[in-house]
């Protein structure tokens, strides 16, 4: 059987159990922002830390900060898509 | 016979793959986040009936089956093929564990009379009736997710265990763990738009 393997990277364990304590650290500033009456900046408080989490998952669980250039290109472009996509929308719901 | 393994155009279909469910996990939040705009004090509302233990609880649960799914990868590259299997199956366990906690939450929301089509909440303030509406489609649509990642892992742990994904030729494993972060992620988002909201 023929594989064409590029070598692949290995994160070592420290790495991913620095990550995750990072994750579970956010997870309770989280909750515990969540207590603090910051008026409209709770959503913003939340959607900033969980985009935070969701950047340290996607780099380092799964690897796309060791991808090659065209996963991390199209993913770039994703997230473009999903911003214009929101941004329109939200554009017309707040001049209704 | 010789057969061909491409992981690298493998592991961009499963990307690309990703990059859809990421849009419909988009349109879904974005659903949510105009009716907020419409109904923000009922979606509070909604909000504080949604329990905080089991919300924090599959939140901190999901992020270690993600690390333990990570780390089975590093070990069977490390050929510590045991160490990846047991990785793989606590990952899975989890799973199932968040799966028992989204019964009992939504059993004891169903028990309260907030279901979808309930009378409380047909006749009630309509951004609740929204809310409520949003939270059983998301986590369901959720929950449909975190089923076939299971799913997805345990036939990765059987072919760890009969040899046939080895430290040489992962590609599945690591296509299977990349669905199940996936799944995380959208948990990261969820959580705090519908357990934190105040």
């Amino acid at each position: 059987m023929k594989i064409t393997n590029e070598h692949p990277h290995v994160i070592s364990y420290k790495k991913l159990i620095g990550i995750l304590i990072a994750l579970l650290i956010l997870t309770a500033i989280t909750i515990s922002v969540s207590m603090v009456d910051l008026g409209k900046f709770n959503v913003w408080a939340a959607l900033l830390i969980a985009s935070t989490k969701c950047t340290l998952v996607v780099l380092f669980f799964m690897h796309l900060k060791y991808e090659n250039r065209v996963i991390r290109i199209s993913f770039v472009v994703t997230l473009f898509c999903v911003a214009i996509l929101i941004g329109f929308i939200f554009w017309d719901i707040s001049f209704r | 016979m010789e057969t061909h393994s491409d992981t690298k155009g493998a592991r961009l279909g499963m990307w690309l793959f990703l990059y859809t469910e990421i849009m419909l996990f988009s349109g879904m939040f974005i659903l949510y986040a105009a009716y907020l705009h419409k109904f923000p004090t009922d979606f509070i509302e909604g909000g504080k009936e949604l329990s905080l233990v089991f919300g924090s609880v599959n939140t901190i649960i999901l992020l270690i089956s993600s690390f333990s799914v990570a780390a089975s990868i590093t070990a069977l590259r490390k050929n510590s093929r045991g160490l990846a299997a047991g990785l793989l199956a606590a990952a899975v366990a989890i799973g199932g564990i968040f799966l028992i906690n989204k019964y009992f939450e939504w059993g004891q929301k169903i028990h309260h009379g907030i279901y979808p089509n309930a009378p409380a909440l047909v006749n009630g303030p309509t951004g609740e009736n929204m809310f409520f509406g949003l939270y059983y489609v998301i986590t369901g649509l959720h929950g449909i997710h975190i089923i076939i990642g299971m799913v997805l892992l345990s036939v990765c742990l059987v072919m760890i265990l009969k040899n046939r994904i080895h430290s040489g030729n992962d590609g599945i494993l690591e296509n299977c763990g990349l669905y199940w972060h996936l799944v995380d992620i959208i948990w990261i988002f969820i959580f705090p738009l519908f357990y934190l909201i105040i």
